[in-house]
């Protein structure tokens, strides 16, 4: 995209999350998930009163509506700290030395004493209804091309549980992961080009690997984005998953806030103003009594009504593209979405079963204007209003630019809405914990063994293993060197090791689910080819297999699809049952028959036997018949 | 004075001034300063960064400050509005002896305070004003841990008070710890009861949004209000926020350090389970009902009592020890049915004779003394020391400082330690009522 990212003012911080691979954060419970649940409990999160004798009115309303929270536990995977029925032990020492060790790396100096706060959380996925969390370490930077951008906080803290359901009135969540120990890491919003922001995520992604120390896998690295440009508004964007994924979705982010501001424009020049956009619901079931639309007929059959919002000026900018394949009306309806599951609006209709006449008719009702719009709910009639109260509200904001929101990140790199931006956190200090001072000791034996960055690491296993350079670098940057060096370890030779984990494994990555791959299959199926029960020709079809069967072992799959070796001697019963067939040729040309037999005996033998064994063998034999 | 203290004064830096520090390594830190944290060294300084975050700065580190705001005097709200009393509803005493029923917290310093006033209850637990008029009340403010018989006395003539002024119900907020002894003491000590009287605490501090005390409370309030007459301590029941159990004064002991369902009736079942959506629903019917009758305290104690624990290798020297010190009263806490080492029997006989009252109860806490089945038991019971049947140690050993502070008459003392009371003894056990 040709933008000049300067001139808009382009904004953008990251905050990246990594679980760290050790005990949890305040009790040594191992950090796994698990997917038996051994018990449940039920629990109810009260807002706590401020000094000035303030709630947080939003939290004590939820609390009122008297919303309860279920975790689900396991008797391996949880304790009572996690239960909040014991107070904290001392964090994990394994994991403040991780925290310290990627502080280090990122150029950041640890605080000299930590103390641990809560933060408030009452949704539920805290079950004490805070975060416990401290800066580690501060003024950090990243140097990129474009610039420095600097690291004003390392924190260590917990993992929330993660959300199984939402029914009415109850979330259910599990607390295998509380408590697991996260490294949140910010930056300042001082990243002002797409690329730029992959570069420092890449290097903080890096920098965590490094420590060998964090685990891997969906779901234990959560990077956000907050992003802005001049007259927009900062949006903060969660859940971005792939580092590739992050210049997309802020070239996207730049262009809906850009659009945005084009509504806002158009808007403005039409005259729109915000008290021509009333609350006020038109009732329309009538005109669709006979409707063509399921969705309505079946809402009205329900017993619901179709009720229209009036939105003046809006004609033509609701279906206005903001961002590929999303309008201003995606918008609508995703504010919509807490009530019902989609909204109408004269943009995009006559479609989905309402017609033309339909629309006339509620055009006529609603007395539209030209420029004027309309947005169509149909169901109860309270949850409509509330649906369209919603959307009414979205219209007013598109009135003045780009709404400050929480944004989720969609697959494609485009976002939708997800709350409104968190206020300013509620801190407090976690007084079952008692400031920890980070000591000089502690220090220095951090610094004289701080781990290798990616890039040395690259330069070693040229050196070091004699592969190829660009081989190295995919190894490290797929994350699968520490698995290199195991196999290595085992005695596998480095150049077969590399080229069976990138050249393999890459190429199996557009046919089959290969993240379905576990370390140990791949550990277990070069084991096999070092006891000489597989070739290296049956890696690939091993690992297809497995892809798509991962609850099956190496061995299990070899055994199946027949690729196990056969041995030596049931070889060389081959070989002479092939030599045997064709004994009057061999006689009459000698070596010249090589050829011919190797090609029939490799056909019998592909995959199970060491073509070198067969040829050795091969030669044998016809060498003793000829002379 | 510590090292920080000493460096704000030399600098002339009060808490609470917004500050900007400079490092030995050149890095520059903006926060408010907060009060040293109360058991360090004092090396360090805590410093309240703008985004929330306490960090502590050591200030040896320090080569630079400079005060860039003045603390403001805290406006503080006072919250002493007394609330209109409702006259349709029960009117309810609330006690407060030192434990934190309700929080509040300062955001801008992270101080958490305790919020007691009604107008602040009100705005921490509003559910309890839709239940009962509240008046709250503070009568000391002490731990737990520092409870002893003079403040039993102290709490059990204002409970005394409130309930014969016509208030329908007495609530006592209550550190945990020693919240069972409390709960005896005043079974025994408020004489002719007819309303409730409930004693209740939180496990989990009350500054978390998970805090069991807000729920503690509400069924306390429901069961001060309920056709009810004794002494109860209301707690969570189970770990989720369910229900609450009301347990006899007498029979509860707290069997956990840190759950939410600490509190336990041994040898006994509960009285009420106390639902979250108010429901009451009593577990036996041999509780005694509201009446009308006037309470009086009989609040004679003698102070000199001990509890002491048997164990392997124990030394009859213990024993002589209180004899020596002029005790009145030793409540064994033997093994098993009710057991001492053998070597101890001496002692136990001499404490005897010289009128000390000597009872026994177990350290298996289930269960009943019985000393006729080991010859042990019988020599003990020969030199005459009391069985106390299934008592709680602790019951038998609040009973005892009771009972002696009316006679020190041994065999008057053996008659009142085996009368029932305050339902502390129960006839015969029932098979439902251990660990659970």
């Amino acid at each position: 995209m040709g933008l000049n990212y300067k001139e808009l003012g382009l904004k953008v911080g990251l905050e990246i999350h990594r679980q760290l691979d050790t005990k949890k954060l305040f009790s040594p419970v191992p950090s796994e998930l698990h997917e038996e649940v051994d018990f449940t409990f039920q629990r109810r999160l009260r807002p706590t009163m401020s000094e000035l004798g303030e709630i947080d009115q939003a939290a004590l309303e939820e609390f009122k509506k008297g919303k309860t929270y279920v975790y689900e536990g396991n008797y391996k995977f949880s304790d009572l700290v996690y239960m909040d029925e014991e107070p904290p032990h001392m964090p994990d020492e394994e994991a403040l030395r991780v925290a310290l060790q990627i502080a280090y790396l990122l150029n950041a100096t640890p605080v000299d004493e930590v103390h641990f706060m809560r933060k408030i959380v009452i949704d539920g996925s805290n079950v004490s209804g805070f975060q416990r969390t401290a800066i580690i370490a501060m003024n950090g930077k990243v140097d990129t091309p474009w610039g420095s951008v600097g690291i004003p906080t390392i924190c260590l803290e917990e993992d929330a549980a993660r959300i199984i359901e939402r029914e009415d009135g109850k979330v259910i969540y599990r607390i295998d992961r509380l408590g697991i120990p996260l490294v949140e890491i910010a930056t300042t919003p001082d990243i002002h080009h797409p690329e730029q922001a992959k570069v420092v995520a890449k290097y903080i992604g890096d920098a965590l690997r490094a420590t060998r120390k964090v685990k891997r896998g969906l779901g234990t690295i959560r990077q956000d984005l907050n992003v802005s440009i001049k007259g927009g508004a900062r949006i903060e964007i969660k859940g971005v998953q792939e580092l590739d994924m992050i210049p997309i979705i802020i070239e996207r982010e730049v262009l809906r806030q850009l659009n945005l501001l084009k509504i806002r424009d158009e808007l403005k020049k039409r005259g729109a103003n915000e008290e021509e956009l009333k609350e006020e619901f038109y009732d329309v079931t009538d005109i669709f009594e006979n409707t063509q639309s399921k969705i309505i007929a079946r809402a009205i059959k329900k017993g619901g009504k179709v009720l229209a919002l009036k939105l003046p000026k809006f004609r033509g900018l609701i279906g206005y593209e903001i961002q590929p394949g999303r309008r201003l009306g995606t918008e609508m309806a995703d504010r919509a979405k807490k009530y019902v599951k989609g909204i109408f609006h004269i943009d995009e209709l006559p479609n989905y079963g309402i017609t033309q006449e339909e629309v006339n008719a509620v055009i006529e009702r609603l007395g539209l204007g030209e420029q004027d719009a309309f947005v169509l709910v149909a169901a109860e009639e309270e949850i409509a209003k509330k649906a369209l109260g919603e959307v009414l509200q979205r219209a007013k904001e598109a009135l003045y630019g780009v709404p400050e929101e929480t944004r989720r990140a969609l697959p494609d790199g485009n976002t939708q809405y997800m709350r409104p931006l968190p206020g300013k956190a509620r801190m407090y200090p976690e007084t079952d914990i008692p400031p920890i001072l980070v000591t000089e000791e502690m220090k220095e034996e951090i610094l004289a063994n701080l781990p290798e960055l990616p890039q040395a690491k690259v330069e070693r296993y040229v050196k070091e293993f004699k592969i190829d350079k660009s081989l190295a670098k995919t190894l490290v940057d797929d994350e699968r060197d520490e698995l290199f060096e195991e196999l290595i370890e085992m005695g596998v030779k480095p150049s077969l090791a590399a080229s069976i984990l990138v050249v393999v494994l890459k190429g199996l990555k557009k046919e089959v689910p290969i993240e379905n791959i576990t370390d140990g299959h791949i550990k277990e199926a070069f084991k096999l080819y070092l006891d000489n029960k597989i070739a290296k020709e049956a890696f690939e079809e091993i690992f297809k297999e497995l892809a798509l069967h991962p609850e099956k072992s190496a061995f299990q799959v070899a055994e199946e699809k027949g690729l196990t070796l056969l041995s030596p001697e049931e070889v060389e019963k081959i070989i002479d049952e092939i030599i045997q067939q064709n004994i009057d040729v061999i006689k009459a040309t000698g070596m010249r028959a090589m050829g011919m037999i190797m090609g029939r005996a490799m056909a019998k033998l592909r995959g199970k036997a060491d073509g070198k064994l067969v040829s050795q063998l091969v030669r044998k034999k016809i060498q003793e018949l000829s002379s | 004075m510590k090292k920080v203290e000493r460096f704000l004064k030399e600098k002339g830096i009060n808490v609470g001034d917004s500050i900007k520090i400079t490092t030995k390594e050149g890095i520059e830190y903006k926060g408010l300063v907060m009060p040293p944290y109360e058991l360090s060294e004092g090396e360090t300084l805590t410093l309240k960064l703008d985004n929330g975050y306490n960090i502590g700065i050591l200030v040896d580190n320090i080569i630079d400050v400079a005060v860039v705001k003045r603390a403001k005097p805290k406006e503080s709200r006072e919250f002493k509005k007394a609330l209109p009393k409702k006259p349709n509803l029960p009117n309810v005493t609330i006690l407060g002896t030192g434990g934190t029923i309700a929080s509040k917290i300062d955001y801008e310093t992270g101080a958490v305070y305790p919020a007691f006033t009604a107008e602040e209850l009100a705005l921490a637990v509003p559910e309890i004003f839709e239940i009962a008029n509240i008046t709250p009340k503070m009568i000391m403010n002490i731990f737990s841990e520092d409870m002893k018989p003079e403040y039993w006395v102290k709490i059990a003539h204002e409970v005394a008070k409130a309930l014969n002024e016509g208030e329908d119900g007495v609530i006592i907020g209550h550190g945990t710890d020693t919240m069972g002894y409390t709960a005896a003491a005043l079974s025994f000590m408020l004489r002719d009861l007819g309303k409730p009287v409930i004693l209740v605490g939180a496990q989990r501090s009350s500054d978390r949004p998970s805090s069991d005390a807000a729920m503690n409370l509400i069924c306390s309030v429901r069961m001060a209000t309920a056709d009810f007459g004794e002494v109860a301590v209301v707690m969570h029941g189970e770990t989720g926020d369910t229900y609450c159990l009301a347990h006899r004064g007498t029979k509860v002991r707290k069997m956990h350090t840190s759950r939410r369902d600490a509190f336990r009736s041994i040898n006994d079942i509960p009285i009420a389970k106390i639902w979250s959506d108010g429901r009451i629903e009593f577990l036996r019917d041999d509780y005694r009902r509201r009446t009308n009758s006037e309470v009086w305290v009989d609040d004679k104690v003698e102070e000199k009592v001990a509890l002491v624990k048997t164990f392997p290798g124990m030394h009859s020297e213990i024993i002589d020890f209180f004899v020596d010190k002029g005790y009145k009263g030793i409540v064994i806490e033997g093994t098993g049915l009710g057991h001492t080492p053998t070597h101890l029997i001496p002692s136990i006989e001499r404490a005897v004779q010289e009128g000390v009252a000597v009872c026994m109860t177990s350290q298996c806490i289930y269960g009943r003394i019985n000393m006729n089945v080991y010859s042990t038991g019988r020599k003990l019971l020969k030199a005459g020391v009391i069985p106390c049947e299934d008592m709680l140690p602790e019951t038998a050993y609040v009973k005892l400082v009771w009972v002696l502070g009316h006679t020190q008459n041994l065999e008057e003392v053996r008659k009142m330690m085996l009368t029932n009371y305050a339902g502390e003894i129960t006839p015969y056990t029932r098979f439902d009522t251990y660990l659970r």
